[in-house]
């Protein structure tokens, strides 16, 4: 298994104590339940573990929630349920790292247009889950697609926009029975156009990539003085314990926008930055290292072949479109082996994401693109690869690597049972698996989930 | 590797450019997909002379010097439809000196001459715009110019044509062949008094305006003369495409047509399966998006993958296009096509969504869009499914001249694909 290099990596740049910002990590806790479900067997599968491996003929068992074994023959518990996988093809639940599915749902009106909260260029301090409304009809699309978890981000306006949520892609009346437990907070930053259109315009900060630069520089800085300020009262209430005559020391006053921020400089929350230019890449870069705070990935990341063997050296993902291109200026430069190049060099790591509701729907299929892109210049893409850029990779970017994302034993069983080779305009999710439980069957109309909002409609197809 | 491939395609260039006519060439057993009521042929060949195809049939004899290819089985198609677009009128989305495909006057002049359906869009056609080789490189040979509505605009959005993306300055091939384009929807309604209805009520004025029933001048008109007389053109000749997706608008649009004898094609069409029976017995082509499934809005609740299937299944005429960003993302049009295949449209109808039946519903499958004898050779030769995401276009010839496989993307890649040398990749 591939190192989890980020969370490694971040815990010793800064040993600053985030007594706030551990604080409101807790706030809005998961309920997630996983449903009931049997011990179930799926029989001569072809397996893509996730992991860079492939078994063909073989099984694999849920049992408990949990991938209990992979093989051929297996035994297994009296009573599990057999399911003949023969000609089909099993991969670990697909994972989309950028989605707005929830603060930008469909219908797209604007009393549910809450995805961007433009009111200043840093809004640390807000967060994507207050604003996901469960019952978006993108969920159960992307549920058929495949997709067991995501990541909900606030919008790129902002040069900080604000904290991302990881959830599981199941049917929910709240957020919080959505919310993967023990999945670190994502924090959404922006480079480039956006921000300084939206605060240019208004004649504000940032106005320019200059701009931009020196708002990031100014929150990092007063984000650094907040964690000392912390990181004093931390000692001085030690102190103040062990000896009964010094008086109590008094809590710094606290800050949401600066909690955030000071939990990122502890590495607790995994950066992912929207980001096309590999000239504004390798600015963040220099910016992480200035204040001690590692990238997960890069998002969009329209030009990363640029810079790939940079991005594989300082171990950040490329979560990036197959195709999109040109429909502004820092997407101009945009090819469609853009995922295969970052996903070349050794330590590679190259993510396909969405950041749409109709792309979170066929990850797969923008997977297949550029395994067809690929092959156009002799880079032959073995399926058991490119499902790394779904799975496994995609985990490792949202810090829940060693939940799920590969079909290891241990892992939530999170598992998607396809049609045939999901590398494939044809393909189709035949069962979907979250945590063991069944929560998608193409071909039994009770198990598929249909939100309140299209509960009813006359239009409804 | 990559640099033997490169060599290879050299090679073939050079190989097609030699012969006495570019225009000419002998694709030799290939799977031909004709796109028309020949259906598939399996292991034929198709001669080009002069740019149009001159036969089809196995062991054609090969006209001496003429460049022969071996298709080796390999799938051969017509030109691909790269839908509805503003290749070539918009290079950068975002960027205003670089984005013509709508008219936006704004605030700038009074409501009332805001409509002007006299607006032409072809006009801001940049044959060497490089949103063309890469389309080429997906397999797409025309698109269907668009006017779009936006606001600060009108729902009458203006004219545009159906273009060949052959890259020429001298001209657009089938500038005859016009169209008109309309918009309507909720999210729109800000153009027309923030109502629908208000969008039939301006748009009923305007029809009135130009069949001369108000005074020319008069107070509170809609169209300047020179809009008058370009929209009463649409009620002789040419065509109406209609942006359109709630079923209770697509049946207003089709009584509307009938009534002031429009020939319409609907574009986006989210909900037409709902009216699938109306839509057939008016005849009425629709250009659907293969992907949509979404209740992107109050307009499209009805959206499913099924549309296509169910769609063609009623008689109605169904082919391509795409919402979203239409130009730089064309080439994911073979997707929209596979999709719907995947979903119970038949291939052969997918095909024909990219292919025979655009060209009829825009009015050119006189020259393009079927692998005939007697039609521009505008043909790809494919890797495989040409449905199938995983394959690529790997060769395209418009009227039988094979077009570079490359674009300013493929140059991008090679650049850095290729080892770091000692100087900066900015040399060659």
């Amino acid at each position: 298994m591939r190192p989890i290099l980020i969370c490694a990596l971040s815990s010793t740049l800064l040993a600053l104590p985030a007594i706030a910002a551990a604080a409101a990590g807790e706030a809005f806790a998961s309920t997630y339940q996983p449903l009931a479900s049997s011990a179930t067997v799926l029989r001569h599968a072809t397996v893509l573990i996730g992991n860079g491996q492939r078994l063909d003929n073989a099984d694999v068992l849920l049992r408990d929630g949990k991938i209990a074994a992979l093989g051929t023959q297996l035994q297994v518990p009296d009573g599990s349920l057999e399911i003949d996988a023969r000609d089909k093809w099993v991969t670990p639940g697909l994972i989309d790292v950028h989605s707005h599915l929830g603060v930008y749902a469909s219908p797209g009106v604007t009393a549910s247009a809450d995805g961007n909260e433009m009111s200043a260029p840093v809004t640390a301090q807000v967060w994507a889950e207050h604003g996901v409304w469960p019952q978006d009809p993108g969920f159960a699309k992307a549920l058929a697609g495949g997709i067991t978890s995501m990541q909900v981000l606030p919008g790129s306006a902002n040069l900080i926009g604000g904290r991302g949520v990881t959830l599981k892609n199941v049917p929910a009346t709240t957020m919080q029975a959505m919310k993967f437990a023990g999945a670190p907070h994502g924090l959404k930053m922006a480079c480039g156009e956006n921000p300084k259109r939206v605060y240019g315009t208004r004649m504000q900060s940032p106005m320019t990539r200059m701009g931009n630069m020196a708002g990031y520089r100014a929150a990092f800085s007063e984000a650094r003085e907040y964690a000392e300020q912390w990181a004093d009262y931390a000692k001085a209430t030690a102190k103040a314990g062990k000896d009964k005559k010094t008086e109590p020391a008094k809590a710094p006053k606290r800050d949401l926008r600066l909690d955030t921020l000071a939990a990122v400089l502890n590495g607790e929350i995994q950066v992912h930055i929207h980001c096309y230019r590999a000239d504004e890449m390798a600015n963040m870069i220099a910016l992480a290292d200035e204040f001690g705070f590692k990238i997960a990935a890069f998002h969009h990341g329209v030009e990363a072949y640029k810079i790939a063997d940079v991005l594989a050296k300082e171990h950040i993902c490329g979560a990036l479109w197959a195709d999109w291109w040109g429909f502004k200026m820092e997407a101009y430069d945009g090819i469609e082996e853009n995922i295969a190049l970052v996903d070349r060099p050794e330590g590679g790591c190259a993510i396909v994401h969405s950041d749409s509701a109709e792309g979170i729907q066929r990850l797969n299929q923008e997977a297949a693109k550029v395994i067809g892109s690929a092959q156009r210049v002799g880079i032959a893409i073995a399926p058991e690869r490119a499902i790394r850029w779904l799975t496994e990779n995609a985990a490792r970017a949202l810090g829940v690597l060693e939940h799920t994302g590969t079909l290891e034993a241990g892992k939530m069983a999170d598992v998607v049972v396809w049609n045939g080779n999901p590398f494939s305009v044809y393909a189709k999710a035949d069962q979907v698996f979250i945590d063991g439980a069944l929560l998608y069957d193409r071909n039994d109309p009770a198990h598929q989930p249909t939100s309140d909002f299209m509960l009813g409609q006359e239009a409804s197809p | 590797m990559n640099r033997i491939m490169r060599r290879v395609i050299a090679f073939v260039l050079l190989a097609t450019s030699s012969v006495a006519s570019a225009q000419d060439v002998l694709i030799r057993n290939a799977t031909v997909h004709t796109a028309s009521t020949a259906g598939t042929l399996r292991g034929s060949d198709v001669l080009v002379q002069g740019g149009l195809i001159s036969a089809i049939g196995n062991a054609l004899a090969a006209p001496a010097g003429i460049a022969i290819v071996d298709a080796n089985g390999a799938p051969l198609t017509p030109g691909l439809f790269a839908g509805v677009s503003g290749i070539g009128v918009e290079e950068v989305s975002a960027e205003p000196s670089a984005n013509d495909g709508a008219l936006v006057f704004g605030a700038t002049v009074p409501q009332a001459a805001q409509m002007r359906p006299e607006f032409d869009v072809t006009l801001a056609y940049n044959p060497r715009s490089s949103l063309l080789p890469v389309a080429r490189m997906g397999g797409l040979s025309f698109t269907q110019l668009a006017a779009g509505s936006a606001l600060g605009g009108s729902i009458i959005a203006g004219q545009g044509a159906v273009v060949r993306l052959d890259g020429r300055f001298d001209g657009i091939p089938f500038a005859e062949q016009r169209a008109l384009f309309i918009n309507l929807g909720g999210n729109l309604a800000p153009l027309s008094g923030n109502s629908r209805a208000g969008a039939y009520m301006l748009l009923a004025q305007a029809i009135a305006e130009a069949r001369s029933a108000a005074p020319a001048g008069s107070v509170n008109t809609l169209l300047t003369p020179a809009g008058r007389s370009a929209l009463a053109g649409y009620f002789a000749r040419g065509r109406v495409l209609v942006g359109v997706d709630r079923a209770a608008d697509i049946l207003r649009v089709i009584a509307i047509a009938q009534r002031e004898k429009l020939n319409i094609v609907l574009v986006g069409a989210a909900e037409g399966w709902l009216v699938a029976a109306q839509l057939a017995a008016a005849k009425v082509p629709v250009l659907i998006d293969g992907l949509e499934n979404l209740p992107g809005s109050f307009d499209s609740l009805g959206a499913t993958l099924e549309n296509a299937a169910r769609l063609h299944a009623a008689g109605v005429a169904v082919g391509f296009s795409q919402r979203g960003d239409a130009s730089h993302n064309a080439r994911k049009m073979r997707q929209l096509a596979g999709n719907a295949v995947a979903n119970g449209l038949p291939w052969e109808a997918g095909l024909a969504g990219l292919t025979a039946m655009p060209a009829k519903a825009l009015g050119v499958s006189h020259r393009i869009g079927s692998i005939e004898v007697g039609k521009l050779a505008d043909l790809v030769l494919w890797s495989g499914d040409p449905l199938e995401v995983t394959n690529s276009a790997r060769q395209i010839w418009l009227a039988g001249k094979a077009m570079p496989m490359q674009s300013r993307q493929t140059q991008l890649r090679d650049r850095y694909l290729r080892a770091a040398g000692p100087l900066p990749r900015a040399y060659p």
